[in-house]
Parts: structure tokens; sequence; C-alpha cells
């Protein structure tokens, strides 16, 4: 075998121009496949990591899906709200480490608006726990202060100091707009790829205080509906100020609190309707109901039980998830258009490979005086069989590992721009064991092609013997 | 070990049905012997190389090579017993363009072993050759086999098929391309090389002004009673 494998190269290196392209063809196709699956299974990795850190996301009671949709990607509208007297509940709860509200329900020029607390730039995680980072300025301190996702910077061209209006709804055009209470930008976020980029932050009660003149019907937010509260709860007399965070966390909100200044200059003519015990009237309306909160837990184990009491919960008909699971759930919807463009991938390796199939046999018709020289000097038909079969065989080979080597170098070049634009990270230390089961079939597939050509020479060997003519 | 190198008897071939190339009683080398056998254009004697060379299989009668029925091997046995035993010149494109002159020479020793240890240190074999060919010079060896003229390329084929000492070598109309001062030179580069090294040459052209430079020399007509019949007809 070892002189054949010379005589495979020395022939192909004296044919190197057509070897060379098709050598190219297949290693192209290669890369594609290899960088199409490195890609994807990023985009799937970046994806459940949408969200990450977060123990569980609890809302009112429905689709897992839907609650995964609304509250994190910030599509579509919850039916329901959860009671304000739920949140503290859990967010009191001696197992919770944190637990931050999520109120939604309007929007600033097509962005989404969310009503959240501080909290929210501390605990929030995505991709592989990253926080959320300040690009430039600070969280929402006083209530009209809002933090800007980067995108929604980017595309309004905002900075800090602006201010915005927010309008009911989600439209790019609504039909009320607050603008008697406009809020200025106080922060604006780091890049993150995650709908976070997409969202205007502001505090739970600043979004409850610029409804608070058309609250008391309830008719006012049709998508985040607030349910009327519970008599009990509106009886309830008015507490001193706790922190908005349960779980012994201090971590800046006791600066909204300070502000209360800013709450002063809220209208006289809008008290809250429904001041709740533990909530402090100046700080604004207190929020009747929120959109979902997101928890973190102290231990895996009080997880599952918390989920377990969330979905028996009594009182209120709520729905607690673990977002990772339920991402993967949707990624299942999701991950089918990225299986389709594997399948291509896969057929442009094929349409590699056949080019090289056509290559050689082209080729067998003015190798064919080769051939008779070959079987002159002692090789016998299997010697020419294999002898193409090794040919297409290194083709292969060369082609798959220019694949490697496309794919690597391409992702390495690409690496910042996909990380910026998508999230998307890449290790490229090591070939992965998919990178080698690819080489690999590759390998197999091109020596498998070349037992067309292979036969064929042999056939040809067979009847040309030693006297091929001109 | 038989005195004859090669023997056909009652040999018939024919490519086409009904239309016999070869009829051949009987037809006898000496080893050691070096004959020239002639015969016009299309008169089957590439075909009986192919026969003797064990590429063909005969129809009919027997082709014994050095003692061996080549009819009544395998086809892998044949194309083994080709290469441990017969080397072959042809009149062109003896060559593979993308090995240079040493490659080429040494190639019968990658796909036989009997030859690879007949020639003792292959390469030095190769030189040797070259050199008694007189294209032994380093100049030479180092070019690309397609820019070396026709008449080297014909010694360099024929170092290749000598290299490993077989005990026949075959050689179908090797001169036809050579001027006719080139051609006795390579005639005479060949024949010394055959004799000293003890190999039987069976020498086929169509040019018969050169059998008299061969121990024996006969038409294939003499032989063939194919031939005879068509030309009669
Ligand atoms: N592969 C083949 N298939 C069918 N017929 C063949 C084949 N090879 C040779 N023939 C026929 O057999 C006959 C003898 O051919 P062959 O090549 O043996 O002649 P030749 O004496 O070597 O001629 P030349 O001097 O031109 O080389 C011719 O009529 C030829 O057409
Ligand atoms: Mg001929």
């Amino acid at each position: 075998m070892t002189p054949l494998l010379g005589l495979a190269a020395k022939s192909l290196w004296s044919r190197r121009i057509t070897a060379g392209l098709t050598v190219f063809s297949i290693g192209v196709s290669v890369m594609l496949l290899l960088a199409v699956e490195k890609v994807r299974s990023e985009a799937r990795e970046s994806f459940a990591s949408t969200i990450s850190g977060t123990d569980l996301i609890v809302g009112a009671r429905g689709g897992p899906v839907n609650l995964l949709l609304y509250s994190v990607f910030r599509i579509g509208e919850p039916t329901t709200n959860v009671s304000w007297r739920s949140y503290r509940m859990v967010a009191s709860h001696p197992d919770v480490a944190w637990a931050i509200p999520i109120s939604l329900g309007d929007s600033h020029r097509g962005f989404r608006v969310v009503g959240t607390s501080t909290g929210y730039f501390e605990h929030f995680r995505y991709g592989r726990k990253r926080s959320l980072a300040f690009e430039t300025g600070r969280p929402f301190e006083a209530l009209y202060e809002a933090v800007l996702g980067a995108d929604v910077a980017r595309t309004l061209g905002y900075a800090i100091g602006d201010e915005i209006t927010v309008a009911h709804g989600i439209g790019e055009v609504s039909f009320v707009n607050h603008a008697e209470h406009p809020f200025r930008v106080t922060g604006i976020l780091a890049p993150t790829a995650t709908p976070v980029d997409r969202a205007v932050h502001v505090s739970v009660e600043a979004v409850s205080a610029i409804h608070a003149p058309w609250q008391p019907g309830g008719q006012d937010r049709p998508a985040a509906g607030t349910p009327a509260p519970p008599p009990s709860l509106t009886a309830e007399p008015h507490g001193p100020t706790p922190p908005i965070e349960a779980g012994g966390h201090d971590h800046g909100h006791e600066t909204l609190h300070e502000r209360v200044e800013v709450d002063a200059a809220r209208p006289a003519s809008s008290p809250p309707q429904d001041g709740q015990a533990d909530y402090p009237t100046e700080r604004g309306p207190a929020p009747t109901g929120i959109t979902a909160f997101l928890v973190g837990m102290k231990t895996p184990v009080a997880t599952l039980q918390m989920q377990r009491a969330l979905n028996e919960y009594r009182d209120e008909p709520l729905l607690a998830i673990m977002p990772g699971v339920t991402l993967q759930q949707l990624w299942q919807v999701v991950g089918i258009g990225d299986r389709a463009l594997l399948v291509i991938a896969a057929c442009v390796v094929l349409a590699g490979l056949t080019g090289m199939v056509t290559a050689l046999l082209t080729s067998l018709n003015e190798r064919r005086r080769e051939m008779a020289v070959l079987r002159s000097v002692g090789a016998r038909p299997a010697h020419v069989f294999a002898l193409l079969v090794l040919e297409s065989g290194l083709l292969a080979s060369a082609g798959a590992m220019l694949g490697v080597l496309l794919a690597w170098t391409g992702l390495r070049v690409g690496e910042p721009l996909l990380e910026r634009r998508f999230g998307l990270f890449f290790d490229l230390t090591a070939p992965s064991g998919y990178d080698l089961a690819v080489t690999g079939v590759v390998i197999a597939a091109g020596l498998c092609a070349g037992t067309l050509p292979a036969w064929r020479a042999y056939r040809n060997s067979l009847a040309d013997g030693l006297s091929m003519r001109i | 070990m038989t005195e004859t190198a090669i023997e056909v008897k009652g040999l018939r071939f024919e490519w086409v049905a009904g239309e016999p190339v070869l009829d051949i009683p009987s037809f006898v080398v000496a080893r050691g012997e070096r004959v020239f056998l002639e015969g016009p254009s299309g008169s089957g004697k590439s075909t009986l190389l192919g026969l003797i060379g064990g590429v063909l299989p005969p129809r009919e009668g027997s082709v014994r090579v050095l003692g061996t029925d080549l009819g009544k091997l395998p086809s892998t046995a044949r194309d083994r017993f080709r290469a441990d035993h017969i080397g072959f010149v042809f009149q062109m494109f003896n060559l593979l363009p993308y090995l240079g002159v040493l490659d080429n020479v040494v190639l019968p020793a990658s796909f036989s072993v009997r030859r690879r240890e007949r020639a003792g240190d292959v390469l030095a074999e190769a030189r040797r050759l070259l050199d008694a060919l007189g294209i032994g010079d380093p100049g030479l060896l180092s070019r690309d086999v397609g820019r070396l003229s026709i008449g080297q390329q014909q010694r360099v084929a024929v170092a290749r098929a000598l290299l490993g000492r077989p005990d026949v070598l075959i050689a179908d109309e090797p001169t036809s391309a050579l001027d006719a001062g080139t051609r006795e030179a390579f005639l005479e580069l060949l024949m010394s090389e055959c004799r000293a090294t003890g190999t039987t040459l069976l020498f086929v052209s169509h040019d018969t002004a050169l059998g008299s430079l061969f121990d024996r020399s006969l038409g294939l007509g003499a032989v063939n009673r194919a031939g005879r019949a068509r030309q009669a007809a």
C-alpha cells in the first residue's frame, strides 16, 4: 500500500490544479458544515441562557412557554397579573435569596418598558452567568428615571439626561401618552444580545404612578390589566417602609425610598387608590399587580419546593417555571430552522464529494495509458482500484482538513462580530467530537465515493491490458 | 529449470468471435535467446505479447512461460507471475509522467518482491542500469521524464524492464519512434544488457531490417496460421 500511497500523492500533485479545486470545494463544504453546527450549537446555548441565574419565573397561571415569552422575550401579553401580595409573600420567604418584579404593558417608541426594581441590575444574569453592566450612568433611583437597553439607546440616539415619555400599550403609535410624566435617562446598559437590549427599565412604582390617575376603574391596562385587589388588602393599615426585595439584601434600593422629593412632584390629584399595607404613599402608588417576577433561591432543593408550592398555591392561580427547562422546550420549536440549515450544509458536502468523483471520472480516460504502464510493471487491477480509492481518500482528507482550518479561521475572524451582534461565543481551543466525527465521515465518504472511479479504472485496465494506444 | 523460456502450443485467440487473430500450433523461445518477431500492422503481434505477458487469457491451447502454464493460473497469480518474471518495453509512453527518472526505473520493485530482492540495492541498481544505458548523467536523472527525448525515454524504459533481472524481456516496437541512428545505438545497448544479464528477449517489430541483429528472426506469418489464412483471403 505504501508505494501506492506515494503514487497516488504524486499523481494528484501532477494534477494539482484540478486536485486543488476539488480539495477547495470539499474544504468549503466541510467548513460550512462545521461552522453551521458551531453557530447552531452556540445559538442554542446562547438561547438557553437568555436568562441564567434565575431559578424561577413566576406569573399568572397559563402556559409555561407563554410565561417565558412575555417575561423574558417580551413577546405577547399575560392575560392576568400577579398580585403584589403574592410577590411580597414569596420575596419575604426565608429560602428566597432575591426576587425581582417585572411589570410590562407600556412602551417607548416601539420598545417595551419594563417596570422592575434595582435588584434587576444586580441579580439578572444572561449567557454564562454574566450580569448586566452599565455602559454609562447608573441605575434608576428617583421615580421618573429610566435605564435604557443598548439597542434602545443606539437606535433612538439617547444619552444620559435625555427625557423620554412612556406610552400606554406596546405599539409604535399609542393612543395614551403619559406625556405628563417624562422619564430622565440615568443609565445605558452594555449590549447583551438578549431582549434586555431592547427594553426601557423603570421602577415598578413608576409604572404604577403613571397609571394611577386611570386606575380606579381598572380599565386602563387591558393587556396587563390589574385585577382589583382583594378588600382585605385595601383595608390593611399603612406600615413602616419595607425593602422592596426580601432576603436581607440591601443593594441600593433604599435610595429609592430616599428620593421622596421626586415623588412630591407627582400631581396631588393622583394619590394611590389602593395603597398597600407595606407601602409608603409618598413613594408613589403601590403596585397592585405586576406581570411576573424573577426569583433566586438559596438552594436547588428550595427551588423545587418553592416551584411546587407556588403551582399548588390556593389563594391565587400562579405558575412558577424554571427558565432553563422551558427555554429548552421553546428551542424545540425555534430550533427547526437551524436543523434545516444543517441539512443544507450536509448537502453541500455531498455536492463537494460528487464534484470530486466527477473530476476523477473525467481524468480516467486520459489516465488509461498510465494504468497500462502500471499493469506492465506488475500492478494488478486491484492495485489500480486501490490507487484511485487512495486518491479520492487523499482528496477528501485534504478537503476535510482544509474545511476544519477554514471553519476555525472563519470563526476566529468573525468572533468579535458574532459576539457583538448575536452574543455568540466560541470555544475554539480544541476540535470538538463533532469536528472529528465530521472529518471522519467526510474521509470515509470520500473513500466510498472513490470506489466508483476506481471500479471504472479497474474495468478499463482489465480491458486495456498493456496495449493502451494513443 | 526448463530450457525453454516461452512455449506456445495450439494457441488460438480471437477478439471477435469467428475472426481468429492468432492460431499458433507451436512457437518456442529458448532461455537466453534473443528473438526478433516481425509482422505487418494488425497481424496480432501485440495480442501475442499480451498472451505471453499473462494479461490476456488464451481461449484455446497453452502458453507456458518458464514452464508455467499461464492459462491455468488464476488472474491474480498471472499478474504476480508477470511482475516477477517479465519486463516490458513499449513503443512509447512507457513512463509515468508524474514520477522522476529514478522513481520510474524502481517501479517494478514496488510490485514484485522477487525483483526487489534480485536487484539488491534497488536505487544503486537503477543507477547502474541507467549508467550502462548511457543516461546516468545526474542532469538527466533530475529531469522531468516528459522533458527527455524519445530515445532517452526508451532507454529509461529498458532500464526499468531490466531492473531485478527478469527472466524475459518483451519489447513491443520500442524503436519505431526513433530515427535510424538512435535506433541502432538503442538496440546495441538493449542487446548487450540482455546478454550481460542472460535475459531472454522477445522483440517485436514490423521493421524487417532489424532482424539481422538478433539470434533468430522470424515472421509472425510463419508461425501463425490465422494470419496466413487472412493474407490468403
Ligand atoms: N482490445 C481489442 N479488442 C478488439 N480487437 C482488438 C483489440 N486489440 C487488437 N484487436 C484486433 O486484433 C488484431 C491484432 O491487433 P494487434 O494489436 O495484436 O496487432 P499488431 O500486430 O500489434 O499491430 P501493430 O503493428 O499496428 O501494433 C487487429 O485486427 C486489431 O484490430
Ligand atoms: Mg502492436
